[in-house]
Protein backbone atom coordinates (compact mmCIF):
# COMPACT_ATOMS: atom_id res chain seq x y z
CA UNK A 1 0.00 0.00 0.00
CA UNK A 2 1.56 3.41 -0.97
CA UNK A 3 2.38 5.69 1.82
CA UNK A 4 -0.57 8.31 2.95
CA UNK A 5 -0.58 11.42 0.89
CA UNK A 6 -2.19 13.44 3.76
CA UNK A 7 -1.66 12.72 7.60
CA UNK A 8 -2.17 13.87 10.83
CA UNK A 9 -0.31 12.74 14.06
CA UNK A 10 -1.75 13.28 17.47
CA UNK A 11 -3.66 16.46 15.47
CA UNK A 12 -5.67 18.69 18.30
CA UNK A 13 -7.56 21.74 18.43
CA UNK A 14 -8.85 23.66 21.28
CA UNK A 15 -10.68 26.82 21.63
CA UNK A 16 -10.67 28.07 24.93
CA UNK A 17 -12.55 24.92 27.29
CA UNK A 18 -13.55 23.12 24.08
CA UNK A 19 -11.46 20.32 22.68
CA UNK A 20 -12.82 20.79 18.67
CA UNK A 21 -10.30 18.12 17.19
CA UNK A 22 -9.52 15.84 19.46
CA UNK A 23 -6.17 14.07 19.08
CA UNK A 24 -6.70 12.82 15.54
CA UNK A 25 -4.51 10.11 13.56
CA UNK A 26 -5.84 10.39 10.16
CA UNK A 27 -4.50 9.18 6.55
CA UNK A 28 -5.41 9.39 3.19
CA UNK A 29 -4.03 7.59 0.15
CA UNK A 30 -3.17 8.88 -3.39
CA UNK A 31 -6.62 9.17 -5.80
CA UNK A 32 -8.52 8.45 -2.69
CA UNK A 33 -12.27 10.03 -2.67
CA UNK A 34 -12.83 10.25 1.44
CA UNK A 35 -16.10 11.74 2.92
CA UNK A 36 -15.51 13.44 6.45
CA UNK A 37 -19.41 12.97 8.01
CA UNK A 38 -20.45 13.88 11.46
CA UNK A 39 -23.43 15.52 12.60
CA UNK A 40 -22.99 19.91 13.61
CA UNK A 41 -19.84 20.22 15.79
CA UNK A 42 -18.52 17.37 15.13
CA UNK A 43 -15.07 19.35 14.38
CA UNK A 44 -15.21 17.86 10.72
CA UNK A 45 -14.37 21.56 9.73
CA UNK A 46 -12.41 22.33 12.29
CA UNK A 47 -10.26 19.36 11.24
CA UNK A 48 -10.22 20.95 7.84
CA UNK A 49 -9.41 23.89 8.59
CA UNK A 50 -6.44 22.68 10.57
CA UNK A 51 -4.85 21.02 7.71
CA UNK A 52 -5.37 23.96 5.04
CA UNK A 53 -3.88 25.58 8.01
CA UNK A 54 -6.74 28.15 8.31
CA UNK A 55 -6.09 26.95 12.20
CA UNK A 56 -2.82 26.73 13.75
CA UNK A 57 -0.77 28.50 16.58
CA UNK A 58 -2.04 28.42 20.02
CA UNK A 59 -5.09 26.65 19.42
CA UNK A 60 -3.19 23.56 17.68
CA UNK A 61 -1.01 20.60 18.37
CA UNK A 62 0.26 17.93 16.67
CA UNK A 63 1.37 17.54 13.53
CA UNK A 64 0.20 17.58 9.43
CA UNK A 65 2.28 15.88 6.68
CA UNK A 66 1.57 16.36 3.42
CA UNK A 67 3.19 14.21 0.66
CA UNK A 68 5.62 13.98 3.62
CA UNK A 69 6.42 17.43 3.87
CA UNK A 70 5.88 18.51 8.00
CA UNK A 71 3.09 21.17 6.66
CA UNK A 72 1.99 21.72 10.51
CA UNK A 73 2.09 25.45 11.02
CA UNK A 74 2.37 26.60 7.71
CA UNK A 75 -0.14 29.92 6.40
CA UNK A 76 -2.55 29.07 3.95
CA UNK A 77 -1.37 30.11 0.54
CA UNK A 78 1.85 27.99 1.35
CA UNK A 79 0.27 24.56 1.93
CA UNK A 80 -2.42 25.30 -1.54
CA UNK A 81 1.37 25.82 -3.28
CA UNK A 82 1.99 22.27 -2.51
CA UNK A 83 -0.87 21.75 -5.28
CA UNK A 84 -4.28 21.79 -3.27
CA UNK A 85 -7.16 23.40 -4.18
CA UNK A 86 -10.17 23.90 -1.15
CA UNK A 87 -13.35 24.96 -1.28
CA UNK A 88 -14.89 26.18 2.25
CA UNK A 89 -17.78 26.43 4.06
CA UNK A 90 -19.51 29.30 3.57
CA UNK A 91 -19.18 29.98 -0.33
CA UNK A 92 -15.62 32.11 -0.51
CA UNK A 93 -16.14 33.75 -3.62
CA UNK A 94 -15.36 37.48 -5.46
CA UNK A 95 -18.55 38.58 -6.10
CA UNK A 96 -18.21 41.86 -7.42
CA UNK A 97 -16.02 40.31 -9.88
CA UNK A 98 -17.48 38.11 -13.46
CA UNK A 99 -17.25 34.39 -13.21
CA UNK A 100 -14.36 34.39 -15.59
CA UNK A 101 -12.59 36.88 -13.50
CA UNK A 102 -12.86 34.57 -10.64
CA UNK A 103 -11.40 31.39 -12.39
CA UNK A 104 -8.74 33.80 -14.08
CA UNK A 105 -7.18 34.78 -11.06
CA UNK A 106 -7.27 31.27 -10.05
CA UNK A 107 -5.16 29.88 -13.52
CA UNK A 108 -2.67 32.87 -13.40
CA UNK A 109 -1.09 31.35 -10.18
CA UNK A 110 -0.47 28.30 -11.59
CA UNK A 111 -0.42 28.45 -15.59
CA UNK A 112 1.21 32.19 -15.95
CA UNK A 113 -0.72 35.27 -17.72
CA UNK A 114 -0.69 33.09 -20.99
CA UNK A 115 -1.93 30.02 -20.27
CA UNK A 116 -4.75 30.98 -17.49
CA UNK A 117 -7.09 32.04 -20.31
CA UNK A 118 -6.94 28.67 -21.66
CA UNK A 119 -7.67 27.37 -18.55
CA UNK A 120 -10.81 29.35 -17.86
CA UNK A 121 -12.45 28.27 -21.24
CA UNK A 122 -11.57 24.94 -20.14
CA UNK A 123 -13.31 25.08 -16.69
CA UNK A 124 -15.97 27.25 -17.95
CA UNK A 125 -16.99 24.21 -20.84
CA UNK A 126 -16.01 21.65 -17.75
CA UNK A 127 -18.83 22.77 -15.40
CA UNK A 128 -21.02 24.62 -18.16
CA UNK A 129 -20.76 28.05 -17.01
CA UNK A 130 -19.69 29.31 -20.36
CA UNK A 131 -23.30 31.31 -20.74
CA UNK A 132 -22.73 33.50 -17.35
CA UNK A 133 -19.11 33.99 -17.51
CA UNK A 134 -19.57 37.20 -17.87
CA UNK A 135 -22.08 37.74 -15.43
CA UNK A 136 -20.59 39.16 -11.65
CA UNK A 137 -20.70 36.37 -9.78
CA UNK A 138 -22.85 38.56 -6.93
CA UNK A 139 -25.73 37.95 -9.46
CA UNK A 140 -25.67 34.50 -9.37
CA UNK A 141 -27.87 32.12 -7.80
CA UNK A 142 -26.79 30.28 -4.73
CA UNK A 143 -26.61 26.96 -6.85
CA UNK A 144 -24.50 28.34 -9.18
CA UNK A 145 -21.37 30.65 -7.03
CA UNK A 146 -21.22 27.08 -5.39
CA UNK A 147 -20.27 25.66 -8.75
CA UNK A 148 -17.95 28.84 -9.65
CA UNK A 149 -16.20 28.31 -6.14
CA UNK A 150 -15.71 24.60 -7.31
CA UNK A 151 -14.19 26.27 -10.40
CA UNK A 152 -11.64 28.66 -8.46
CA UNK A 153 -10.36 25.36 -7.35
CA UNK A 154 -10.17 23.38 -10.14
CA UNK A 155 -8.75 25.94 -12.13
CA UNK A 156 -5.66 25.54 -10.12
CA UNK A 157 -5.50 22.21 -11.46
CA UNK A 158 -4.80 20.77 -7.95
CA UNK A 159 -4.05 17.18 -7.37
CA UNK A 160 -5.44 17.42 -3.98
CA UNK A 161 -8.96 18.62 -3.45
CA UNK A 162 -10.88 19.40 -0.61
CA UNK A 163 -14.57 20.29 -0.27
CA UNK A 164 -16.12 21.78 2.40
CA UNK A 165 -19.94 20.84 2.36
CA UNK A 166 -20.15 21.68 -1.13
CA UNK A 167 -23.78 20.23 -1.81
CA UNK A 168 -25.27 22.97 0.98
CA UNK A 169 -27.86 24.53 -0.44
CA UNK A 170 -28.32 22.81 -3.90
CA UNK A 171 -31.38 21.47 -5.44
CA UNK A 172 -31.31 17.68 -5.86
CA UNK A 173 -30.62 18.32 -9.66
CA UNK A 174 -27.52 20.33 -8.61
CA UNK A 175 -26.45 17.42 -5.84
CA UNK A 176 -26.52 15.13 -8.84
CA UNK A 177 -24.81 16.89 -11.17
CA UNK A 178 -21.93 17.85 -8.45
CA UNK A 179 -21.94 14.42 -7.67
CA UNK A 180 -20.61 13.50 -11.32
CA UNK A 181 -18.44 16.53 -10.87
CA UNK A 182 -16.69 15.02 -7.89
CA UNK A 183 -16.16 11.73 -9.42
CA UNK A 184 -14.79 12.94 -12.42
CA UNK A 185 -12.24 14.81 -10.76
CA UNK A 186 -11.43 12.11 -8.58
CA UNK A 187 -10.60 10.31 -12.52
CA UNK A 188 -7.37 12.42 -11.95
CA UNK A 189 -7.09 13.90 -7.96
CA UNK A 190 -7.47 12.88 -3.96
CA UNK A 191 -10.68 14.45 -3.24
CA UNK A 192 -11.72 14.95 0.77
CA UNK A 193 -15.50 16.02 0.94
CA UNK A 194 -16.60 17.16 4.12
CA UNK A 195 -20.75 16.84 4.30
CA UNK A 196 -23.58 15.83 6.62
CA UNK A 197 -25.97 14.96 4.52
CA UNK A 198 -26.27 10.97 4.21
CA UNK A 199 -27.96 11.22 0.95
CA UNK A 200 -25.14 12.96 -0.62
CA UNK A 201 -22.46 10.87 1.01
CA UNK A 202 -24.13 7.61 -0.11
CA UNK A 203 -24.06 8.79 -3.66
CA UNK A 204 -20.67 9.13 -3.74
CA UNK A 205 -19.99 5.80 -2.45
CA UNK A 206 -16.61 6.19 -0.94
CA UNK A 207 -14.63 5.77 2.12
CA UNK A 208 -16.06 7.23 4.87
CA UNK A 209 -14.26 8.64 8.10
CA UNK A 210 -17.16 9.58 10.77
CA UNK A 211 -16.51 12.61 13.17
CA UNK A 212 -17.47 12.42 17.06
CA UNK A 213 -17.00 14.95 19.60
CA UNK A 214 -13.90 16.30 17.96
CA UNK A 215 -12.32 12.15 17.23
CA UNK A 216 -12.80 9.50 14.85
CA UNK A 217 -15.97 7.21 15.81
CA UNK A 218 -15.00 5.30 12.58
CA UNK A 219 -13.88 4.41 9.50
CA UNK A 220 -14.73 2.39 6.72
CA UNK A 221 -16.72 1.94 3.08
CA UNK A 222 -20.32 3.70 3.12
CA UNK A 223 -22.25 0.60 3.56
CA UNK A 224 -20.99 -0.57 6.75
CA UNK A 225 -20.62 3.01 8.14
CA UNK A 226 -23.99 4.17 7.29
CA UNK A 227 -25.22 0.91 9.18
CA UNK A 228 -23.11 0.98 12.29
CA UNK A 229 -25.16 0.83 15.09
CA UNK A 230 -22.80 3.91 16.64
CA UNK A 231 -23.31 6.15 13.68
CA UNK A 232 -26.72 5.88 13.40
CA UNK A 233 -26.79 6.33 17.13
CA UNK A 234 -25.02 9.55 16.98
CA UNK A 235 -27.22 11.10 13.95
CA UNK A 236 -29.86 9.81 15.26
CA UNK A 237 -29.83 9.74 18.91
CA UNK A 238 -31.53 6.50 20.96
CA UNK A 239 -34.29 6.61 18.15
CA UNK A 240 -31.98 4.27 15.81
CA UNK B 1 -9.33 38.41 -20.57
CA UNK B 2 -8.70 41.50 -21.79
CA UNK B 3 -7.34 45.04 -20.25
CA UNK B 4 -10.20 46.31 -19.61
CA UNK B 5 -11.54 43.41 -17.39
CA UNK B 6 -11.63 43.67 -13.46
CA UNK B 7 -13.70 46.65 -13.43
CA UNK B 8 -10.46 48.85 -14.48
CA UNK B 9 -11.92 50.27 -18.23
CA UNK B 10 -9.22 51.44 -20.90
CA UNK B 11 -7.03 54.79 -20.70
CA UNK B 12 -8.92 57.20 -23.01
CA UNK B 13 -5.50 58.22 -24.94
CA UNK B 14 -7.56 61.08 -26.75
CA UNK B 15 -8.62 62.71 -23.46
CA UNK B 16 -5.18 62.36 -21.87
CA UNK B 17 -3.44 63.74 -25.04
CA UNK B 18 -6.40 66.79 -24.67
CA UNK B 19 -5.74 67.11 -21.03
CA UNK B 20 -1.65 67.19 -21.82
CA UNK B 21 -2.52 69.62 -24.21
CA UNK B 22 -4.98 72.00 -22.19
CA UNK B 23 -2.01 71.38 -18.64
CA UNK B 24 0.65 72.50 -21.61
CA UNK B 25 -0.46 75.98 -21.89
CA UNK B 26 -2.19 76.77 -19.11
CA UNK B 27 0.84 78.68 -18.14
CA UNK B 28 -0.39 80.63 -20.91
CA UNK B 29 -2.98 82.20 -19.62
CA UNK B 30 -2.69 81.87 -15.99
CA UNK B 31 0.03 82.18 -13.23
CA UNK B 32 1.08 78.65 -12.06
CA UNK B 33 1.16 78.68 -8.09
CA UNK B 34 -2.21 77.58 -7.90
CA UNK B 35 -2.43 74.93 -10.51
CA UNK B 36 0.73 73.56 -9.67
CA UNK B 37 -0.56 72.82 -5.73
CA UNK B 38 -3.52 71.44 -7.20
CA UNK B 39 -1.79 69.20 -8.92
CA UNK B 40 0.10 68.04 -6.49
CA UNK B 41 -2.82 67.44 -4.01
CA UNK B 42 -4.48 65.26 -7.19
CA UNK B 43 -1.29 63.11 -7.27
CA UNK B 44 -1.55 62.49 -3.60
CA UNK B 45 -5.60 61.84 -3.93
CA UNK B 46 -3.60 59.50 -6.66
CA UNK B 47 -1.65 57.38 -4.10
CA UNK B 48 -4.71 56.98 -1.55
CA UNK B 49 -7.73 56.05 -4.37
CA UNK B 50 -4.91 53.83 -5.73
CA UNK B 51 -4.54 51.59 -2.18
CA UNK B 52 -7.89 52.24 -0.95
CA UNK B 53 -9.68 51.89 -3.98
CA UNK B 54 -8.39 48.99 -5.47
CA UNK B 55 -6.62 47.15 -2.67
CA UNK B 56 -8.91 47.90 -0.37
CA UNK B 57 -6.47 49.27 2.59
CA UNK B 58 -8.06 51.96 4.17
CA UNK B 59 -5.48 54.72 5.91
CA UNK B 60 -6.54 57.45 8.24
CA UNK B 61 -3.01 58.33 8.21
CA UNK B 62 -2.00 58.87 4.78
CA UNK B 63 -0.53 61.85 5.63
CA UNK B 64 2.45 60.41 7.37
CA UNK B 65 4.01 59.47 3.69
CA UNK B 66 3.07 63.11 2.85
CA UNK B 67 5.10 64.75 5.51
CA UNK B 68 7.73 62.16 5.68
CA UNK B 69 8.40 62.74 2.14
CA UNK B 70 8.45 66.45 2.36
CA UNK B 71 10.71 66.51 5.53
CA UNK B 72 13.31 63.90 3.84
CA UNK B 73 13.43 66.12 0.64
CA UNK B 74 14.20 69.22 3.07
CA UNK B 75 16.43 67.53 5.45
CA UNK B 76 18.63 65.68 2.66
CA UNK B 77 18.46 68.87 0.64
CA UNK B 78 20.10 70.99 3.19
CA UNK B 79 22.68 67.98 3.69
CA UNK B 80 23.20 67.66 0.01
CA UNK B 81 22.99 70.18 -1.93
CA UNK B 82 22.12 69.11 -5.04
CA UNK B 83 18.08 68.09 -5.12
CA UNK B 84 18.76 64.82 -7.56
CA UNK B 85 19.62 62.71 -4.13
CA UNK B 86 17.29 63.90 -1.91
CA UNK B 87 14.17 63.53 -4.63
CA UNK B 88 14.73 60.17 -4.88
CA UNK B 89 15.27 59.62 -1.15
CA UNK B 90 11.79 61.61 -0.67
CA UNK B 91 10.29 58.24 -2.64
CA UNK B 92 12.19 55.92 -0.73
CA UNK B 93 12.29 56.79 2.71
CA UNK B 94 8.22 56.91 2.80
CA UNK B 95 8.13 53.63 0.85
CA UNK B 96 10.45 52.04 3.53
CA UNK B 97 8.66 53.43 6.21
CA UNK B 98 4.96 52.10 4.60
CA UNK B 99 6.42 48.63 4.06
CA UNK B 100 7.86 48.21 7.55
CA UNK B 101 4.74 49.55 8.91
CA UNK B 102 2.56 47.73 6.25
CA UNK B 103 4.49 44.56 6.87
CA UNK B 104 4.12 45.00 11.09
CA UNK B 105 0.26 45.08 10.03
CA UNK B 106 -0.63 42.47 7.09
CA UNK B 107 1.43 39.44 8.21
CA UNK B 108 -0.22 40.41 11.92
CA UNK B 109 -3.46 40.28 9.88
CA UNK B 110 -5.29 43.06 12.27
CA UNK B 111 -8.82 44.23 10.80
CA UNK B 112 -9.46 47.16 8.98
CA UNK B 113 -10.50 48.99 12.11
CA UNK B 114 -7.21 48.48 13.68
CA UNK B 115 -5.28 49.30 10.45
CA UNK B 116 -7.23 52.42 10.54
CA UNK B 117 -6.52 53.66 13.74
CA UNK B 118 -3.03 52.57 13.56
CA UNK B 119 -2.17 54.14 10.53
CA UNK B 120 -3.54 57.54 12.18
CA UNK B 121 -1.94 57.52 15.02
CA UNK B 122 1.67 56.60 13.14
CA UNK B 123 0.53 60.12 12.08
CA UNK B 124 -0.15 61.68 15.25
CA UNK B 125 2.57 60.30 17.02
CA UNK B 126 4.74 62.30 13.59
CA UNK B 127 2.73 65.12 14.16
CA UNK B 128 3.50 65.40 17.65
CA UNK B 129 7.02 64.69 17.66
CA UNK B 130 7.78 66.95 14.89
CA UNK B 131 6.22 69.72 16.63
CA UNK B 132 8.26 69.24 19.60
CA UNK B 133 11.53 69.44 17.41
CA UNK B 134 12.41 73.11 18.66
CA UNK B 135 16.10 73.66 19.43
CA UNK B 136 19.69 72.93 18.47
CA UNK B 137 19.46 69.46 19.98
CA UNK B 138 17.08 68.15 16.81
CA UNK B 139 19.45 68.77 14.13
CA UNK B 140 19.68 66.17 11.24
CA UNK B 141 23.32 66.58 9.87
CA UNK B 142 23.41 70.64 8.91
CA UNK B 143 19.45 70.16 9.06
CA UNK B 144 17.20 71.60 11.99
CA UNK B 145 14.14 70.28 12.05
CA UNK B 146 12.75 73.53 13.99
CA UNK B 147 9.69 72.15 15.92
CA UNK B 148 6.29 74.33 14.71
CA UNK B 149 8.13 76.24 12.65
CA UNK B 150 9.40 73.98 10.68
CA UNK B 151 12.47 73.34 8.30
CA UNK B 152 12.56 76.75 6.07
CA UNK B 153 14.84 78.08 3.04
CA UNK B 154 16.16 74.42 2.33
CA UNK B 155 17.51 73.68 -1.55
CA UNK B 156 14.84 73.62 -3.74
CA UNK B 157 14.70 71.31 -6.58
CA UNK B 158 17.59 72.13 -9.42
CA UNK B 159 18.17 70.38 -13.01
CA UNK B 160 19.71 67.23 -12.08
CA UNK B 161 23.14 67.47 -12.13
CA UNK B 162 23.64 71.23 -12.18
CA UNK B 163 22.94 72.44 -8.54
CA UNK B 164 22.98 76.22 -9.84
CA UNK B 165 19.99 76.12 -12.10
CA UNK B 166 16.93 75.76 -10.14
CA UNK B 167 13.57 74.75 -11.11
CA UNK B 168 10.79 76.90 -10.48
CA UNK B 169 7.52 79.13 -11.93
CA UNK B 170 6.37 77.43 -14.68
CA UNK B 171 9.04 75.12 -15.56
CA UNK B 172 8.34 73.49 -12.10
CA UNK B 173 4.38 73.81 -12.85
CA UNK B 174 5.68 70.79 -15.64
CA UNK B 175 7.62 69.24 -13.65
CA UNK B 176 4.89 68.57 -10.95
CA UNK B 177 1.91 67.82 -14.13
CA UNK B 178 4.60 65.44 -15.65
CA UNK B 179 4.92 63.99 -12.68
CA UNK B 180 1.21 63.04 -11.92
CA UNK B 181 0.69 62.54 -15.45
CA UNK B 182 3.54 59.60 -15.30
CA UNK B 183 1.85 58.44 -11.63
CA UNK B 184 -0.88 57.85 -13.04
CA UNK B 185 0.29 56.19 -16.09
CA UNK B 186 2.12 53.78 -13.57
CA UNK B 187 -1.32 53.20 -11.53
CA UNK B 188 -3.16 51.87 -14.80
CA UNK B 189 0.14 49.51 -15.35
CA UNK B 190 -0.02 48.43 -11.95
CA UNK B 191 -3.55 47.54 -12.21
CA UNK B 192 -3.02 46.19 -15.39
CA UNK B 193 -0.47 43.71 -14.60
CA UNK B 194 -0.81 40.24 -12.97
CA UNK B 195 -0.18 42.10 -9.84
CA UNK B 196 -3.17 44.63 -10.05
CA UNK B 197 -5.64 41.93 -10.93
CA UNK B 198 -4.64 40.32 -7.58
CA UNK B 199 -5.08 43.14 -5.81
CA UNK B 200 -8.45 43.73 -7.15
CA UNK B 201 -9.18 39.87 -5.80
CA UNK B 202 -8.15 40.41 -2.72
CA UNK B 203 -10.21 43.61 -2.35
CA UNK B 204 -12.95 41.40 -2.97
CA UNK B 205 -12.18 38.48 -1.29
CA UNK B 206 -9.05 38.40 0.53
CA UNK B 207 -9.55 34.59 2.13
CA UNK B 208 -10.57 33.58 -1.37
CA UNK B 209 -7.12 34.85 -2.26
CA UNK B 210 -5.22 33.51 0.20
CA UNK B 211 -7.09 29.93 -0.85
CA UNK B 212 -5.75 30.55 -4.09
CA UNK B 213 -2.68 30.61 -2.73
CA UNK B 214 -1.61 33.93 -2.98
CA UNK B 215 0.10 35.55 -0.35
CA UNK B 216 -2.43 38.09 0.87
CA UNK B 217 0.43 39.75 3.70
CA UNK B 218 2.76 40.33 0.50
CA UNK B 219 0.60 41.83 -1.83
CA UNK B 220 -1.31 44.18 0.52
CA UNK B 221 2.84 45.77 2.40
CA UNK B 222 3.67 45.83 -1.72
CA UNK B 223 1.22 48.14 -2.78
CA UNK B 224 1.00 50.25 0.73
CA UNK B 225 4.69 50.51 0.32
CA UNK B 226 4.10 52.17 -3.51
CA UNK B 227 1.34 54.14 -2.02
CA UNK B 228 3.62 55.55 0.47
CA UNK B 229 6.03 56.21 -2.13
CA UNK B 230 3.17 58.33 -4.34
CA UNK B 231 2.18 59.97 -1.35
CA UNK B 232 6.07 60.70 -0.43
CA UNK B 233 6.82 62.17 -4.07
CA UNK B 234 3.76 64.29 -3.21
CA UNK B 235 5.14 65.94 -0.50
CA UNK B 236 8.52 66.44 -2.12
CA UNK B 237 6.53 68.11 -4.58
CA UNK B 238 4.46 70.30 -2.10
CA UNK B 239 7.79 71.37 0.43
CA UNK B 240 9.62 72.19 -3.45
CA UNK B 241 6.40 74.76 -3.98
CA UNK B 242 5.78 75.70 -0.28
CA UNK B 243 10.10 76.12 0.18
CA UNK B 244 8.93 75.40 3.70
CA UNK B 245 8.17 72.47 4.95
CA UNK B 246 6.22 72.37 8.63
CA UNK B 247 4.26 69.70 11.10
CA UNK B 248 1.17 70.44 9.77
CA UNK B 249 2.10 68.36 6.77
CA UNK B 250 1.10 65.22 9.30
CA UNK B 251 -1.71 67.47 10.77
CA UNK B 252 -5.26 65.45 10.84
CA UNK B 253 -7.07 68.02 8.56
CA UNK B 254 -4.45 66.99 5.99
CA UNK B 255 -5.21 63.43 6.42
CA UNK B 256 -9.03 64.12 6.59
CA UNK B 257 -8.52 65.84 2.98
CA UNK B 258 -7.20 63.12 1.31
CA UNK B 259 -9.66 60.85 2.60
CA UNK B 260 -12.32 63.23 1.71
CA UNK B 261 -11.05 63.50 -1.79
CA UNK B 262 -11.62 59.77 -2.71
CA UNK B 263 -14.62 59.41 -1.28
CA UNK B 264 -16.18 62.52 -2.65
CA UNK B 265 -14.41 61.45 -6.17
CA UNK B 266 -15.48 57.47 -5.96
CA UNK B 267 -13.82 54.22 -4.79
CA UNK B 268 -12.49 52.29 -7.51
CA UNK B 269 -11.45 54.77 -9.98
CA UNK B 270 -8.22 56.86 -10.35
CA UNK B 271 -9.69 60.04 -12.37
CA UNK B 272 -12.15 60.44 -9.39
CA UNK B 273 -10.43 61.53 -6.54
CA UNK B 274 -8.18 63.25 -8.81
CA UNK B 275 -10.53 65.54 -10.10
CA UNK B 276 -12.54 65.60 -7.05
CA UNK B 277 -8.85 66.93 -5.42
CA UNK B 278 -8.63 69.70 -7.78
CA UNK B 279 -12.00 70.79 -7.29
CA UNK B 280 -12.41 70.87 -3.65
CA UNK B 281 -8.85 71.98 -3.59
CA UNK B 282 -9.51 75.12 -5.52
CA UNK B 283 -12.99 75.63 -3.26
CA UNK B 284 -10.60 75.43 -0.03
CA UNK B 285 -8.53 78.06 -1.71
CA UNK B 286 -11.26 80.52 -2.60
CA UNK B 287 -12.99 80.22 0.40
CA UNK B 288 -9.61 80.94 2.14
CA UNK B 289 -10.07 84.76 1.05
CA UNK B 290 -13.47 84.72 3.43
CA UNK B 291 -13.86 84.39 6.58
CA UNK B 292 -17.71 84.00 7.04
CA UNK B 293 -17.39 80.60 7.02
CA UNK B 294 -15.17 77.78 8.44
CA UNK B 295 -13.48 75.99 5.27
CA UNK B 296 -13.79 72.74 7.20
CA UNK B 297 -17.25 73.33 7.95
CA UNK B 298 -18.08 73.37 3.82
CA UNK B 299 -15.83 70.58 3.05
CA UNK B 300 -17.58 68.50 5.95
CA UNK B 301 -20.98 69.70 4.39
CA UNK B 302 -20.21 68.65 0.88
CA UNK B 303 -18.49 65.03 2.41
CA UNK B 304 -22.20 64.38 4.07
CA UNK B 305 -24.28 65.27 1.32
CA UNK B 306 -22.00 63.27 -1.28
CA UNK B 307 -22.23 60.43 1.30
CA UNK B 308 -25.90 60.65 1.51
CA UNK B 309 -26.67 61.46 -2.23
CA UNK B 310 -24.21 59.42 -4.08
CA UNK B 311 -22.72 56.74 -1.81
CA UNK B 312 -20.11 55.64 -4.50
CA UNK B 313 -18.73 58.98 -5.42
CA UNK B 314 -19.14 61.05 -8.33
CA UNK B 315 -16.65 59.24 -11.27
CA UNK B 316 -18.87 56.04 -10.47
CA UNK B 317 -22.35 57.32 -10.02
CA UNK B 318 -21.53 59.24 -13.65
CA UNK B 319 -20.71 56.28 -15.58
CA UNK B 320 -24.02 54.50 -14.00
CA UNK B 321 -25.87 57.73 -15.35
CA UNK B 322 -24.46 57.74 -18.63
CA UNK B 323 -24.99 53.92 -18.84
CA UNK B 324 -28.50 54.70 -17.64
CA UNK B 325 -29.15 57.16 -19.98
CA UNK B 326 -27.25 55.28 -23.23
CA UNK B 327 -30.16 52.18 -21.87
CA UNK B 328 -32.85 54.46 -21.46
CA UNK B 329 -32.23 56.27 -25.60
CA UNK B 330 -31.90 52.24 -26.64
CA UNK B 331 -35.38 51.29 -24.89
CA UNK B 332 -36.80 54.63 -26.54
CA UNK B 333 -35.41 53.98 -30.19
CA UNK B 334 -36.89 50.39 -29.82
CA UNK B 335 -40.41 51.60 -28.87
CA UNK B 336 -40.14 54.30 -31.65
CA UNK B 337 -39.52 51.70 -34.51
CA UNK B 338 -41.96 48.95 -32.46
CA UNK B 339 -45.04 51.82 -33.24
CA UNK B 340 -43.94 53.04 -36.72
CA UNK B 341 -43.57 49.26 -37.87
CA UNK B 342 -47.41 48.75 -36.25
CA UNK B 343 -48.51 51.96 -37.90
CA UNK B 344 -47.14 50.44 -41.38
CA UNK B 345 -48.76 47.41 -40.40
CA UNK B 346 -51.94 49.51 -39.81
CA UNK B 347 -51.71 51.47 -43.07
CA UNK B 348 -51.37 48.38 -45.30
CA UNK B 349 -54.57 46.47 -43.74
CA UNK B 350 -57.10 47.19 -46.28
Amino acid sequence: MSDPVVETQDLAVRFGGVLAVDHVNFGLRERELRCLIGPNGAGKSTFFKSITGQVRGAHSSGRVFIRGQDTTGWSTHQIVRLGIGIKTQVPSVMNGLTVAENLWLSARRTAGSEGADAAVDEVLSELELGGVARRLVGELAHGQRQLVEIGTVLANKPWLVLLDEPAAGLTNAETERLVAIIKRINQTATLIVVDHDMHFVRTLDSWITVFHQGGILVEGRADKVLTDPSVREVYLGNRA
Amino acid sequence: MTASGFGIGRIRWNWLAALGVLLAVLPLAYETSTPTLLAIWALFALSLALMWGYAGIISFGHAAYFGLGAYTYAIASFNIGESTVPFLLALAVPALVAAVIGAMMFYGRISDVYLGVTTLVVTLILNRFMNATAGDAYRIGNARLGGFNGIPAFPTLNVPGDPTTEVYGTAYYYVVVVCLIAAYLICRWILASSFGRALIGIRENELRMELLGYNVPAYKTAIFAVAGAMAGLAGCLFANWAEIVTPSVFSLGQTAEVLIWVIVGGLGTLVGPMIAAVVLGSLKLALGHQTTIDNSLILGAILILVVLLIPRGFAPSSVAWRRRFAQSQVRRRQARGKRRRRVALQEAEP
